[in-house]
């Protein structure tokens, strides 16, 4: 049954199947431990989240133009391009976090296990419980590392032991050493790096099945933000990740896949690249992606 | 020889302006002065006519037709009654519109339109909302001249501060804290409730003793719905009738014998200390929690 | 290994569509609650209206509006009843005009000042103090204009045979409490106007004279103008100190020194009495009330209007 429906979005958009999990070795980069992706079953998962000629407009300037692509599941998708393309307006599709600005409009379909996320009849809080969120700048709550952590799985109603939880979520965002002995300390406190642990460790308690990742850590100096790549690559084996990042290097570090995006002449964000990080790195077939990351432009 | 013309006209003429520039410094800064001075001349007054008349009998005294008599204990438990019913019945409703207004209105022609309409409200003569409340709640709704009519008169008029108060709390709470909230899966609701609303509080606690303070002076509103001038004992319950301290003042200020001017001078002394303590309340409360936050 | 106690993804299971989520039906009374909060504001609106409205039609079933509005005797307390409005009307515009002239001069020359020329320590001085102006009951100044301002001030200038009730003193009374009002508004204009605008001037050897009154103060005025007229209509508003001090006697003059009952000094005497419903007394305060009520939202209307402008220009 299941079988049957990729059959047939497989034959609506034959162009998707190359770019998905292919084996798994291959995508993994030098100076890189691997260990928890190769844990997780790679072969075929398939995919989480598809894109379908998304198009997106603030008001009546178009922000994305006819984007389509789709996340691997148990996989780590990064999206790269110069400032102002369209990252953040398309990585806050996928849990419809736009739905905060007034002006935002989304044509074609957001397809999160079958259900377009766009559709009347969604309720937006639930897709919000399902796919997480860490943003750009650290931004815990003003109240204790312990509350933090606690509040999302308080308001959704998720059994278990609190203590255990808060303890299984600060352990999985690799920050529990570090604050075990002061969790009731106010969050404001934290250094920038493990406050934006702590947002993960957030977004990991409420048990999600996709964490998204605006920049995540373009607030943090460069120990840090080894910390979080380091990090990303262990949870990968349990949530699927999205990362928006301008830094090339942490996608060709971090990412099995990489999305391309450039601004069209009318200022419309495109993708002009998706495919296997390596691939797009070493062999990238569009010009334009080339000129990119070979630091002509952008 | 023209460039001398030149240069002496131009030296004559910057001593001129100079002259009226400095003159004018010191004109503004009078002008400056004279609202300090009238300020201080008014309290003065009040101080010097009052003072002497303020004690232990004059505050648990009850109004009395000899002015060496009367007290104010009876306008005192009034005006405490009616503050604290206007607060119980307009803060909610205040902030709740707040919240609506700054959180979850869509930005289309109707919320405008409530917008302006606050606004309008805001300006609208404090005895407009005395004739409002006599005719709906002292005799449509049948309230009589209680409290309760009072404290809803009351809250009408200083619903559109509270507003305002509101609004600007919740403001200073940065939009990615709701993000933050809505991305673990929070409804809306919850993310105001749990997120926004507690650290805003502080803010919109000091705008609501700011409104209260401007209703404890409210006199004309209270005389057109009724509220007694002598009533000789304390209110029992919201149906109660009342009276309150500026109602005491104006009755005592309106009398011709120079003794119950020291009377109202007093009453005056009273009203003053109790709004004192209230603003010094609500800007303590500001700066201690300005200092604490963080972002 | 924690990881995964953390908890998988849950099974793909379908999201729940809206109407089946339980918290969010929970939730429903409470915007519907909240928005109802904010339409209050459109029912007492209404409610203002109607109320205002439906007495005044009654009152015009009985008097000629013809008369209402030209008529110069006011006497609808007395045996022989006259309802010309204009006595009270011009009392309370020339008792609110005259306000305007201890506000104006003093709230202008104060905003210039603290705008232009103070330094920021005693700014923030000052300008509390001003507040505290605005934060007095109004009773208290009918006290003051009754206990000091009419005698010490008025009677002192103009003969101890002045009337003790006069609209000078009310007037000297509530520029003192609007000054505030116009000082602040104005000075927020006056700080709005953009700062490459007064560079512009120094740089072309002005003194801060020249540039506050030439270059800031006109480039602020729709701003001040605004002030003034916000002003105006809290005047015309006002009600105890005219209550108190302007005295309750109708009175169609434009002699400062002559007691005049203003439009809310008789609504005020009227309520003080007992009035039942039905009566024309009873009508003739909520008639007088709609006036108030037009006018000053008329004031504040074109108030805003200008300040719209004002920001539209410079923010
Ligand atoms: N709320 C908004 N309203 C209108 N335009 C917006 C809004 N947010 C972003 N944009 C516009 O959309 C484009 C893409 O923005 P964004 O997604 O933030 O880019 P990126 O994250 O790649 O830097 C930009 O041109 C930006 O000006
Ligand atoms: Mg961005």
């Amino acid at each position: 049954m299941v079988d049957q429906e990729v059959e047939v979005r497989e034959a609506e958009a034959p162009y998707m199947r190359p770019i998905l999990p292919v084996t798994h070795s291959e995508t993994s980069l030098p100076g890189l431990k691997m260990g928890a992706v190769t844990a997780a079953d790679p072969a075929d998962e398939g995919s989480v989240l598809e894109l379908k000629d998304l198009n997106v407009f603030y008001g009546n300037f178009q922000a994305l133009k006819d984007i389509n692509m789709s996340i691997g599941r148990h996989r780590i998708t990064a999206i790269i391009g110069p400032s102002g393309c369209g990252k953040s307006t398309l990585i806050r599709c996928l849990n419809r976090m736009n739905d905060l600005i007034p002006s935002f409009r989304a044509q074609g379909e957001v397809l999160f296990e079958q259900q377009n996320l766009y559709s009347r009849d969604i309720d937006p809080v639930e897709v919000r419980q399902r796919i997480g969120m860490v943003f750009q700048k650290p931004n815990p709550f003003p109240k204790s590392i312990y509350d933090n952590v606690a509040f999302g799985v308080r308001i959704n109603g998720i059994k278990g032991k609190m203590d255990e939880i808060v303890e299984k979520s600060l352990r999985a965002a690799a920050l529990w050493d570090e604050v075990k002995d002061k969790l009731s300390q106010s969050a404001l406190a934290l250094s920038g790096g493990q406050q934006q642990r702590l947002c993960i460790a957030r977004a990991i308690a409420v048990e999600p099945e996709i964490i998204l990742m605006d920049e995540p850590c373009s607030a943090l100096d460069p120990i840090a933000t080894l910390r979080i790549e380091e990090l990303m690559r262990e949870l990968v084996s349990t949530y699927t990740i999205v990362i928006v990042t301008h830094n090339m290097q942490q996608a060709a570090r971090v990412s099995d896949f990489t999305a391309v995006m450039m601004m069209s002449e009318e200022r419309a964000g495109e993708m002009v690249e998706f495919g296997d990080t390596r691939e797009i790195f070493t062999n990238p077939k569009d010009r334009r992606t080339e000129d990119y990351i070979t630091g002509r432009f952008g | 020889m023209s460039t001398q013309t030149l240069a002496y006209d131009t030296a004559g003429r910057n001593a001129y302006r100079r002259v009226w520039a400095r003159l004018f410094h010191t004109v503004f800064l009078c002008a400056t002065l004279f609202g300090i001075v009238a300020l201080a001349v008014l309290l003065i007054t009040v101080g010097l006519d009052g003072l002497g008349r303020v004690s232990w009998d004059f505050i648990n005294g009850y109004p009395s037709r000899f002015a060496e008599r009367a007290g104010i204990k009876s306008a005192l438990f009034g005006t405490f009654w009616l503050m604290g019913m206007t607060a119980m019945i307009a803060v909610p409703i205040g902030v709740g519109a707040a919240i609506y207004l700054e959180e979850f209105a869509a930005r289309n022609w109707l919320t405008k339109i409530i917008e302006t309409n606050i606004n309008n409200l805001a300006g609208v003569p404090s005895i407009i909302y005395g004739l409002l409340g006599l005719a709906i709640f002292v005799r449509v709704m049948g309230l009589d001249r209680s409290v309760l009519a009072g404290a809803l008169t009351m809250a009408l008029l200083i619903l559109p501060i509270i507003i305002v108060a509101a609004r600007e709390g919740l403001r200073s709470v940065p939009p990615s804290i709701r993000e933050a909230a809505l991305a673990v899966g929070a409804t809306p609701w919850q993310t105001v409730r749990f997120q926004v609303l507690p650290p805003a509080m502080p803010m919109i606690l000091t705008g609501v003793i700011l409104a209260l303070s401007r209703a404890i002076g409210e006199t004309a509103p209270l005389i057109i719905i009724g509220a007694l001038a002598f009533v000789a004992f304390v209110p029992d319950g919201p149906l109660s009738s009342f009276t309150v301290l500026p109602i005491q003042i104006y009755n005592w200020t309106s009398r011709p014998q120079p003794e119950f001017a020291q009377t109202a001078a007093a009453g005056i002394v009273v009203l003053l200390a109790v709004l004192l303590s209230m603003n010094a309340v609500a800007v303590i409360l500001r700066n201690y929690f300005e200092r604490k936050r963080k972002w | 290994m924690t990881v995964e106690a953390a908890g998988g993804p849950p099974n793909a299971s379908q999201i729940t569509r809206k109407g089946f989520s339980a918290q969010r039906a929970r939730e429903l009374p409470i915007y519907a609650f909240l928005f109802c909060c904010a339409a209050l504001s459109i029912v007492t609106t209404f409610g203002i209206v109607i109320v205002l409205f439906e007495e005044t039609y009654s009152f015009f079933k009985e008097v000629s509006i013809v008369e209402f509005l030209t008529g110069t005797e006011w006497t609808p307390l007395f045996t022989e009843k006259h309802f010309g409005v204009l006595p009270l009307l011009n009392a309370t515009m020339f008792m609110a005009v005259g306000a305007m002239f201890i506000a104006l001069p003093f709230g202008l020359a104060s905003a210039i000042y603290l705008s232009e020329y103070a330094p920021q320590t005693v700014r923030s001085i000052v300008k509390p103090i001003l507040e505290i102006l605005a934060g007095i009951p109004t009773v208290v100044y009918g006290y003051f204009a009754l206990q000091f301002i009419s005698p010490e001030i008025v009677q002192f200038i103009f003969g101890s045979d002045t009337s003790i009730f006069n609209a000078m003193a009310a007037s000297i009374a509530m520029g003192i409490m609007i000054l505030p009002l116009v000082s602040s508004l104005s000075e927020d204009a006056m700080r709005a106007v953009p700062r490459s605008l007064r560079e512009g001037a120094y740089g072309l050897g002005a003194n801060r004279f020249e540039v506050a009154t030439r270059v800031v103060f006109p480039a602020a005025l729709s701003g001040i103008v605004a002030a003034s007229i916000l002003a105006i209509s809290r005047a015309v508003g006002e009600t105890m100190i005219v209550a108190l001090v302007a005295g309750q006697i109708p009175n169609f003059s434009w002699n400062p020194l002559e007691a005049m009952a203003a439009m809310t000094a008789y609504i005020v005497q009227v309520s003080l009495g007992e009035t039942p419903r039905g009566t024309i007394e009873y009508s003739t305060i909520f008639a007088i009330g709609s006036m108030l009520f037009v006018t000053t939202l008329v004031l504040n209307i074109l108030a805003q209007w200008l300040l719209a402008r004002f920001r539209e220009e410079y923010e």
